[in-house]
């Protein structure tokens, strides 16, 4: 395509651009860099940066391993209420992460449907533990994982597990040795968002996890608190967090977010 | 012997199939129909890829309904052949050992061996993608063969190939059918692939056989239009009364053969002579009819009549020319009986 942009393209597109750029210019602007070095290094910033990728991880993982089974399910099998389901694995998408910290409490807490048995069984207490915080941004993050599976999984042709059953492999057999490195770059585009959602949750951790250094503070926490004490240290932390996303970015580079 | 004894009944949406198949060890039977006759469906079945409503599977002896594909002693090669993308073909080949329990070593070297035998040793670490139409065929027979199944099933073999590579591909095909112990079963609407690589071919026409026979049988005495067609004879089924069959419209033709009740008779359209009067004296089978259709084929033209009965009539070039065949043209068509064959319809 050749040819004049419109005027009217142009210009909306122009001012969507500046919105998006503008507030990272900012940080950029409003950061004390002389003094940098130095608060990168201060304890409280290490400690959050660690449980936040640290928890981040754990979360991915245990989405990775309840995930894709779940989008396989519901790719691959038709079953009674398969649309609510879907629906139901869909909602903490559009649910308010606050909300969803509440209900984790109802469940997890002392008094909640799973938290009085998990205290007298096992002696286990999940809320305000670096658990909590896992189990959280889980709960948010899982779901973008799915879904990009459950995508991958409609792609990729269902026949070659036919092929592979022909063959003599257990349905078992084929999803590990056909079925997975078929959809592998849709697991791991999956994988990606869902550490990059994790890594920036807030309001279901707090709710749920609440705010302990060291324990529960992850980094978005950490910002939002120093927001008040520390003007300077949030525009650190802030600045870490984006480093982060945008190496996130390039790590997914042209392979999977592009455009054909 | 039977090795395979099967009577398929399956449905899907409205379409409903119910056949009956039967095979030696060794034999390769050829399942020929149209575009939707079900024979997909049947192999489908046979593989446990699609669930049967009724009859039954028995292979040797032992009943196959209700086992699980992956514990069918069958081997499948796919239209599309289906060769897994990420596997080399080599892998693509030892998949199914690998399955079986087989080390992964021994399933190189078996799978190795395979690709020996199909010419294409050389080509045992190239991805599907990168392998011709014809090569792909072949590791897709390799895959399938390398399970050592009693009942391969083949589902258009040759669709995807172009002409030349389907001419050597049906050659390299034939020999490894010949050699596979256990039955071979062949779905194709090609009928030429029938003849070449089947001993037997059994025709589905809206999921039921029609017809099956050896392919001379078949090609001599077609029973339906679809395998008249197939095998270029005009086909006309009526009543027969000694040497003459009356088809329903009271058109009567004369044949050198005896039948009685239900019959049909066939004769092929260079049988058929065109005149542009009513010819006068030998051939006792004369009737006015219309042309319809004129199109090339081969060497020689083949002319569509209405009239009594629809007619293909192949004549030549020459002959053409002198007739003036425009469409609506009325001409005199003439064959003799001793061109014709008459046969019962029943059994």
């Amino acid at each position: 395509m050749t040819g004049r942009t419109p005027l009217a393209l142009a210009v909306p597109a122009a001012v969507g651009l500046a919105f998006l750029v503008l507030p990272l210019v900012g940080l950029l602007a409003r950061t004390p860099w002389s003094d940098l070095p130095a608060r990168l290094a201060a304890p409280g910033v290490v400690e959050a940066l660690r449980l936040s990728l640290g928890t981040a991880t754990a979360a991915t993982v245990v989405s990775v391993v309840l995930g894709v089974p779940l989008a396989w399910l519901l790719a691959r099998r038709a079953f009674p209420g398969r649309r609510l389901v879907r629906a139901l694995v869909t909602l903490p998408l559009v649910l308010p992460p606050v909300v969803g910290g509440v209900a984790l409490l109802l469940v997890f807490g002392r008094r909640g449907l799973l938290g009085g048995w998990l205290e007298s069984a096992f002696g286990i207490t999940v809320p305000f533990t670096t658990t909590a915080v896992v189990l959280a941004e889980t709960f948010v993050a899982m779901p973008f994982l799915v879904i990009s599976v459950e995508g991958a999984l409609r792609a990729a042709n269902a026949r070659y597990e036919e092929a592979a059953a022909t063959l003599g492999a257990t349905p078992w057999m084929a999803f590990r040795r056909v079925t997975l490195p078929l959809v592998a770059p849709g697991v791991a585009a999956g994988a990606v968002l869902c550490w990059a959602r994790a890594l920036g949750e807030f309001g279901a951790t707090i709710t749920f996890a609440g705010n302990f250094p060291g324990r529960t503070q992850t980094m978005p926490l950490a910002v939002y608190l120093a927001l008040e004490s520390d003007p300077a240290a949030a525009i650190v932390l802030s600045l870490l967090l984006l480093a982060v996303s945008v190496a996130i970015l390039a790590g997914l580079r042209e392979r999977w977010m592009s455009t054909p | 012997m039977t090795l395979l004894d099967a009577h398929l009944v399956a449905s899907a949406g409205t379409f409903r199939l119910d056949v009956a198949l039967n095979a030696a060890p060794g034999e390769v039977v050829a399942l020929l129909g149209p575009n939707g006759a079900g024979k997909t469906t049947a192999l489908r079945a046979l593989a446990g890829l699609h669930p049967l409503a009724g009859g039954h599977i028995r292979l040797d002896g032992t009943p196959l309904d209700t086992v699980p594909p992956h514990r069918r002693p069958v081997g499948v090669v796919f239209q599309d052949y289906l060769l897994f993308p990420h596997l080399s073909a080599l892998d693509n080949v030892a998949f199914g050992p690998r399955c079986h329990g087989v080390g992964r070593a021994e399933a190189r070297r078996h799978a190795t061996g395979w690709l020996d035998r199909m010419g294409l040793a050389d080509q045992a670490r190239a991805r599907p993608r990168q392998l011709s139409g014809g090569q792909a065929q072949r590791v897709a027979l390799a895959r399938a063969l390398a399970v050592e199944p009693v009942l391969l099933l083949l589902d258009e073999p040759l669709a995807a190939l172009d002409a030349r590579t389907r001419l050597d591909t049906r050659a390299h095909l034939r020999r490894h059918l010949a050699e596979h112990p256990g039955v071979t079963i062949l779905v194709t609407h090609d009928p030429v692939d029938a003849m070449i690589l089947a001993d037997r071919i059994v025709i589905i026409e809206h999921g039921r056989v029609v017809q099956s026979g050896d392919a001379a049988t078949v090609t001599r005495q077609p029973r339906t239009d679809y395998v008249a067609r197939l095998v270029g004879l005009n086909l006309y089924r009526g009543h027969g009364t000694g040497h003459v069959v009356t088809v329903p419209g009271g058109w009567a033709l004369t044949t050198t053969d005896l039948v009685h009740g239900e019959a049909f008779v066939a004769f092929p359209p260079a049988a058929v002579a065109l005149h542009p009067e009513r010819p006068a004296g030998s051939p006792r089978n004369t009737w006015p009819a219309t042309v319809d259709g004129v199109e090339r084929h081969g060497d020689h033209i083949r002319v569509h009549l209405t009239g009594p009965v629809d007619t293909a009539a192949d004549i030549t070039p020459a002959a053409a020319a002198d007739l003036d065949l425009a469409l609506g043209r009325h001409l005199w068509a003439a064959v003799k009986a001793a061109e014709t064959r008459a046969y019962p319809a029943a059994g």
